[in-house]
């Protein structure tokens, strides 16, 4: 179960805006999820390692040797906003 | 060769009747170019619209056209991820996946639609509308690749490549009729997939038959430098040739074949095959998967929290969709409540959850040791069998709508296909037979690595089942 104060919460560190009514849809939608995921509560699984990647890869890096990267006006061509070779964006203070 | 006859090649057919100057590369591209260009069924986001000025049919696929799914970064090219917050977005850089596949000849037919960020098993997810299912077109193509499934099953492209993080290639590939591979995790690069779940995203082929799936892969698979996690494959993909299945052992997981919400039809095309199989020299065992019944409570903690930090770059500075507001963070708030869709939504806040402080382990962690289990299981399963068979999906195709109301019950969609995702193997569907009219697919799932045994018993299958891929209307239009 998961309440609609718990997904604001959740909103707030997803930097999700959510109306009322969008809160208090997900908070339903949420919880029937969160029951089927609760199935593996039921496990015992003392002793097993987790996964977090299936296919062993040993060092899988690269020669270390520069090479050409994005220039600076195709990095910022897809911006909604640019300002004196950078990204713009509004102020962190309000107003 | 008239425009019908040409439309009805095979990519692995057309590729050879090009070297042999029968048809002509530019031809295909213009035959399939208007096909897609007049697609009612919304599969195509994008078009090209001439023909490339370099146009390789020289190389081995011969400038055969390919479609491509949206969520491939394609270079100066809409890629949207099905998604309004990649409005108009045109990446820099080509995918490395859709890059080995031009260099091999391939030329880019169009992009296609998917469910956004490839959340979803109906294509209904996407933010440029649904696509209809060509066998019935009241009905969903499945998803997320759903675009790229009902282009190759109508027609309007001989071939085309999409993604499967839980289940997306195979899925849509069995409610469309045609050839969907999931390869082992790691040998396509995901350098250029616009990322939902790291761990578990694969690129691979749809295809009208087993060998052309063999042969897009063949060109699809290889190391990359720009991806760590792409190993290439160990051995050649080589063209199927099997037409027997003498002492293949097929293992039935019993967990899995007696899901709730399998339909009856979907169960007799299933078994239908199984005899079939039998029939070739295969031999079929019950075989146990104990976990993977939980397999997709494990998937929908793991996918959502990969997603959830994957589409954190999704905050309006450097490229997409921005909702202008007066501070950053509700400019970051705004523009993400604007430009995600309901179904996105709801993974970044489960995946957020999941992995915030004091539920971490209890979700997180412990899906991550279900997934061990899962993988465990499937290897101990294969020193017995050659692959696991199961129903690709459990149900045909479903009306639109049916099911976007409960989240839920769209995602038991994924109940077969998702634990081959969590294992990291690799799994095919073929069509094999049709239910109330509408098209049934069979999974076979294999040990990591043995693309070339599925694609070799898959052949043979596919060969006994003879299962006609045209959908009616196609057939009447033909």
């Amino acid at each position: 179960m998961i309440d609609p104060a718990e997904v604001l919460h959740v909103a707030r560190l997803s930097r999700l805006k959510l109306t009322d009514e969008e809160t208090e849809r997900m908070a339903g939608e949420l919880s029937s999820i969160l029951d089927h995921i609760a199935k593996i509560s039921e496990l015992d699984l003392e002793g097993v390692p987790p996964t977090s990647h299936v296919v062993e890869v040993e060092q899988g890096l690269r020669p270390d040797v520069p090479g050409p990267c994005l220039p600076r006006d195709v990095a910022l061509a897809q911006a909604p906003a640019v300002q004196d070779g950078g990204f713009l964006v509004p102020s962190p203070q309000a107003g | 060769m008239d425009v019908s006859e040409l439309l009805s090649l095979t990519a692995a057919q057309a590729t050879a009747a090009i070297e042999r100057g029968d048809l002509d590369a530019a031809e295909l591209f213009a035959a399939y170019r208007s096909r897609a260009a007049d697609d009612d069924l919304n599969a195509f986001t994008w078009v090209a619209e001439d023909l490339p000025e370099d146009l390789h049919s020289d190389a081995p696929l011969r400038g055969v056209p390919l479609a491509v799914k949206d969520l491939f970064c394609t270079e100066g090219v809409p890629s949207q991820a099905g998604s309004k917050i990649l409005e108009g977005y045109l990446p820099p850089y080509t995918a490395t996946s859709v890059r080995r596949l031009q260099d091999a000849g391939a030329t880019l037919l169009g992009k296609t639609n998917q469910d956004e960020f490839a959340m979803g098993s109906s294509n209904e997810n996407s933010a440029y509308g649904p696509v209809l299912n060509p066998w019935d077109r009241t009905r969903v193509p499945g998803g997320s690749s759903g675009g790229s499934a009902a282009a190759v099953a109508a027609g309007l492209a001989p071939w085309a490549l999409g993604t499967d993080t839980g289940g997306s290639i195979r899925q849509p590939a069995a409610l469309c009729g045609i050839v969907g591979l999931k390869p082992t995790y790691g040998t396509v690069s995901r350098y250029g997939m616009i990322a939902f779940a790291s761990s578990l995203d694969q690129a691979g082929p749809f295809t009208r038959d087993v060998t052309d799936a063999a042969l897009l892969y063949r060109h699809l698979t290889g190391t990359d430098p720009m991806d760590s996690t792409a190993v290439g494959h160990p051995e050649e993909i080589v063209l199927p040739t099997a037409e027997r299945l003498d002492g293949v052992r097929l293992g039935v997981p019993a967990e899995l074949s007696t899901g709730e919400g399998v339909e009856p039809g979907v169960l007799a095309a299933f078994e239908a095959s199984l005899e079939t199989a039998r029939s070739l020299g295969a031999t079929i065992e019950t075989c146990h998967l104990p976990t993977a019944a939980l397999g997709l409570s494990a998937y929908y903690v793991l996918a959502p929290a990969e997603a959830s930090s994957n589409l954190s770059r999704y905050d309006g500075v450097r490229y997409g969709l921005r909702t202008p507001a007066d501070d950053l963070v509700s400019m970051y708030t705004d523009t993400r409540h604007d430009g995600f869709g309901d179904e996105v939504k709801r993974r970044i806040l489960i995946g957020t959850y999941a992995l915030s402080s004091g539920y971490y382990d209890a979700y997180y962690g412990r899906a991550q040791k279900v997934r061990t289990l899962i993988a465990r299981e499937f290897a101990s399963v294969f020193q017995n069998v050659d692959f696991v068979v199961t129903p690709t999906s459990p149900t045909v195709a479903f009306k639109l709508g049916s099911l976007t109301a409960d989240p839920l019950a769209m995602y038991l969609n994924d109940f077969f296909t998702v634990p081959m995702s969590l294992a990291g193997i690799p799994a095919i569907s073929i069509p094999c037979g049709l239910s109330e009219g509408l098209p049934v697919g069979l999974q076979l799932a294999g040990a990591a690595f043995s693309e070339n045994r599925i694609l070799d018993a898959a052949h043979a299958l596919e060969r006994a089942l003879a299962f006609d891929g045209s959908p009616p209307r196609t057939r009447e239009a033909a």
